[in-house]
């Protein structure tokens, strides 16, 4: 594995307070919340060089002048969020999102990490390209931003890329996303060939001739807006073919965006038969249905699609349980102009990096299914573990990537602010519960909220 | 006063019964118009309509182009090709282009489900859709209806079955909601690879044989088989549809009661239905042609905001004074939606 890079190389945003970067900076007074060491305390986290240094929960402890003093009574200090699922469009679609865009995003959301998909123009598909990605994302300066290389040549689903090359050059998985990988075939093989570097074979679960021409889910409401849609069944069964795949190769699978509940029932099953398979939801999956596609709405367009209200309940429950192992946004930025269109032609995808955790927040903490510590499990511990990556946990000597949130603030939330280049978002106009208030990349202040 | 439809007219399924009940009662004065020698009364004079038109069709186009006529409005046909959506302008474009000349309603066909709808949301003129992709066709729903009323006097429990292509078809969703909203019973008949799934949920009946459809129905609404559509080979063959799902006179004669026979057009005849039934005694399929010129000039009339009482009198010819033939030309009291941007 080619984890533990240090990648803040690049130069911070002017008028952002980098000095004390790389010095000692003190989180006082917060609820130290890290579900890798069990903890859910209160005290001050202090970080130096970089690292986690120490966790002090006697109050009013000393520290020297050239220390950095964060207040953090009344808010959450959390290991940093990590989404291992989005798509930044760079090279190729930079009118949309950069990578330096999208780190910043990421880094408002409290994502301290994140894992860019290689369905770019070209396709992330060599060791050059993902070398590409990882430096624009050292440049800048937000939060770290983590190559997945594509399964297939173009993503065409057809020859295996490099996985080895790529992984050398710092590719964390590998993913044909956004395109699912038709071939059996070609899945059993790569599931194999990344045994080899250790790396999950994360896979967009669409039966495609079940699944062409489907512009949302295929039910009550696809019959009533005249829309073609997408049944359940095309994700279930890439679910269960992966499953057994994985079964048959011992090779790890990672399920992306489970949309659902036939694919809870079989990831539960795979599971209890001791397969490698993970997997992930994401927020929208997690709070909303298909009614939000009513008015031909073309934010509420994302593949997979919306589904029913069960569906949903199913996606809570196994993210509380575990079944599913961690929450991912997906977040897929587009242009104004191309969602602005005839439904059946939109694009799909909508952005999340900077809704994550305040979604999470309202659909299942606030009501009470999961509680901080699994939102942080969910959100960091877990994405950390299930890709081997740095970050997700506050144990001496980890890197310093925290995430300091409130989790009772309320907001509004308006596109037109996101530092993401998108605002397709079918959360426009929500409020939404919970705002990240502080940002640490290797020890280095990269977001602050005002106030 | 507001307009009694609100701005738009996209689909029937928002609509409440007593809205349609206004539509197909105005329909009713404006019937006759169409009877005259000299078709036509001032009620639209100075009002510019736009009828626009991203998919072929006579028949709609037609229906419409004589409804706005005959109210004297001045009307722009625009056809996909031809125009500058073949050069690839995006439709919101095209609509504020067109908003731009300052138009009252815009009249769209579109293949795209929800195309209607969202040209409504994005301009201040009056919006009527005319057939979006698989969702609705209302005015073909709302020219059913009447046709139906003028036979049986009233829907309420009359049993009438739609059937075919319901899956691709926006009359069959049209159909479904008026007639429903308007107390009929509701059957579906048709390959169950051409319904939706989720069509119970429709609140209808489903009949998988054509003779069990015929034995309940008290009239048949027989859908094109869109023969365009079915690239994705929903059925094996026209001939095997036409044995096992055709509307045949054979079929009809054993039937309890004669049933009435409705088609939207255009017939594929010898595959949905054979040209004796079509062309036989109790087909009304002329009669919709003729009653959809009088329901398209009650919904021009009313989103326009003709008062529904006055309808009769707007009939009238010029010499009539009306509330209608002397109101403002652009309507300063109709019901603005929400338009954006």
């Amino acid at each position: 594995m080619s984890g533990n890079r240090e990648p803040m190389s690049g130069n911070g945003e002017p008028g952002r307070e980098n000095r004390a970067a790389l010095g000692r900076v003190v989180l006082r007074g917060g609820r130290v919340i890290d579900p890798s060491q069990r903890i859910d305390a209160t005290g001050d986290l202090v970080l130096g060089d970089g690292k986690i240094d120490s966790f002090e929960t006697a109050a009013g402890a000393k520290y020297g002048d050239d220390v950095r003093v964060v207040d953090c009574s009344g808010l959450v200090v959390s290991p940093g969020f990590i989404d291992v699922h989005c798509h930044l469009r760079e090279p190729g679609r930079e009118d949309v999102e950069t990578i330096a865009t999208g780190a910043r995003a990421a880094a408002v959301g409290g994502f301290t990490a994140v894992c860019a998909m290689p369905n770019t123009q070209p396709v992330t598909d060599n060791q050059a390209a993902v070398g590409f990605v990882l430096r624009q994302g050292q440049a800048a300066s937000a939060a770290r931003v983590h190559p997945i290389g594509a399964i297939s040549l173009g993503q065409e689903g057809r020859a295996l890329a490099e996985f080895g090359e790529m992984v050398g050059a710092g590719a964390v998985a590998v993913s044909d996303d956004g395109r699912p990988v038709a071939s059996a075939h070609l899945m059993r093989t790569a599931l194999e060939y990344a045994r080899t570097f250790g790396i999950p074979v994360a896979d967009h679960c669409e039966e495609p001739t079940l699944a062409t021409g489907g512009a949302m889910n295929e039910g009550i409401v696809s019959a009533r807006l005249g829309l073609k849609g997408i049944p359940a069944e095309a994700e279930e069964i890439m679910v269960i073919r992966d499953i057994l795949l994985a079964r048959r190769t011992g090779g790890h699978v990672h399920l992306c965006h489970m949309s659902t509940k036939g694919s809870v029932e079989l990831i539960r099953w795979g599971k209890e038969r001791g397969i490698r398979v993970t997997a992930e939801a994401c927020p929208h999956h997690l709070s909303l249905t298909e009614d939000e596609v009513n008015g031909y709405n073309t934010n509420a367009k994302m593949n997979p699609p919306l589904r029913t209200a069960d569906d949903v309940e199913a996606i809570r429950e196994a993210v509380r349980d575990g079944t599913i192992d961690l929450v991912a946004t997906d977040h897929a930025p587009h242009h104004y102009d191309e969602k602005e269109r005839e439904f059946a032609d939109a694009p799909n995808g909508i952005v999340g990096l900077e809704t994550a955790l305040a979604v999470v927040m309202k659909w299942l903490v606030k009501p009470g299914i999961i509680d901080l510590p699994t939102l942080i499990d969910r959100m960091s511990v877990s994405p950390a573990s299930t890709f081997k990556l740095p970050g997700g946990s506050l144990r001496r000597g980890s890197v310093a990537d925290v995430t300091v949130f409130d989790p009772g603030r309320e907001w509004k939330v308006d596109p037109a602010r996101f530092a993401s280049k998108g605002r397709n978002s079918p959360y426009a106009g929500h409020t939404l519960q919970g705002v990240v208030m502080c940002t640490i990349v290797g020890g280095r202040i990269v977001h602050q909220a005002a106030g | 006063m507001t307009a009694p439809l609100g701005k738009d007219l996209l689909a029937l399924e928002p609509l409440t019964p007593e809205q349609i009940r206004l539509i197909l009662d105005t329909a009713g004065p404006f019937k006759e118009i169409s009877e005259r020698a000299i078709k036509k009364v001032p009620t639209l004079r100075g009002s510019t309509i736009v009828n626009l038109f991203f998919e072929a069709s006579t028949r709609t186009r037609v229906s419409f182009e004589f409804a706005e006529k005959r109210l004297s409005a001045d009307t722009v046909n625009v056809t996909a090709s031809g125009s500058s959506v073949s050069k690839g302008e995006t439709l919101v474009d095209t609509a504020r282009n067109l908003e731009a000349m300052r138009i009252d309603m815009v009249v769209i066909r579109h293949s795209a489900s929800g195309a209607a709808h969202f040209l409504a949301e994005r301009i201040e003129s009056n919006v009527i859709n005319a057939g979006d992709g698989t969702h609705e066709h209302p005015t073909q729903g709302l020219l059913d209806l009447l046709t139906l009323r003028d036979h049986f006097g009233t829907l309420e429990g009359k049993r009438v079955c739609i059937c075919g292509d319901v899956l691709h078809s926006r009359v069959a969703r049209s159909n479904i909601w008026g007639l429903k909203k308007l107390g009929a019973e509701v059957g579906v008949c048709g390959p169950r690879s051409l319904l939706p799934n989720a069509v119970a949920e429709l609140g209808v009946q489903v009949f998988d044989r054509i003779e069990a459809a015929i034995e309940w129905a008290e009239a048949l609404n027989v859908l094109r088989l869109q023969l365009e559509r079915m690239q994705g080979g929903y059925i094996p063959s026209l001939r095997e549809y036409n044995r096992v799902f055709g509307v045949t006179r054979e079929r009809l004669e054993r039937a309890p009661r004669d049933l009435l026979i409705l088609h939207p057009g255009p017939m594929n005849r010898g595959v949905e239905i054979d040209s004796d039934v079509a062309d036989g005694p109790h087909s009304v399929i002329l009669e919709q042609v003729t009653n959809g010129v009088a329901v398209r000039m009650a919904v021009l009339y009313l989103l326009a905001g003709g008062p529904p009482e006055l309808a009769e009198a707007a009939k009238g010819g010029a010499d009539r004074e009306s509330g209608i033939g002397n109101r403002e030309p652009l309507g300063g009291n109709r019901e603005r939606g929400t338009g954006k941007r």
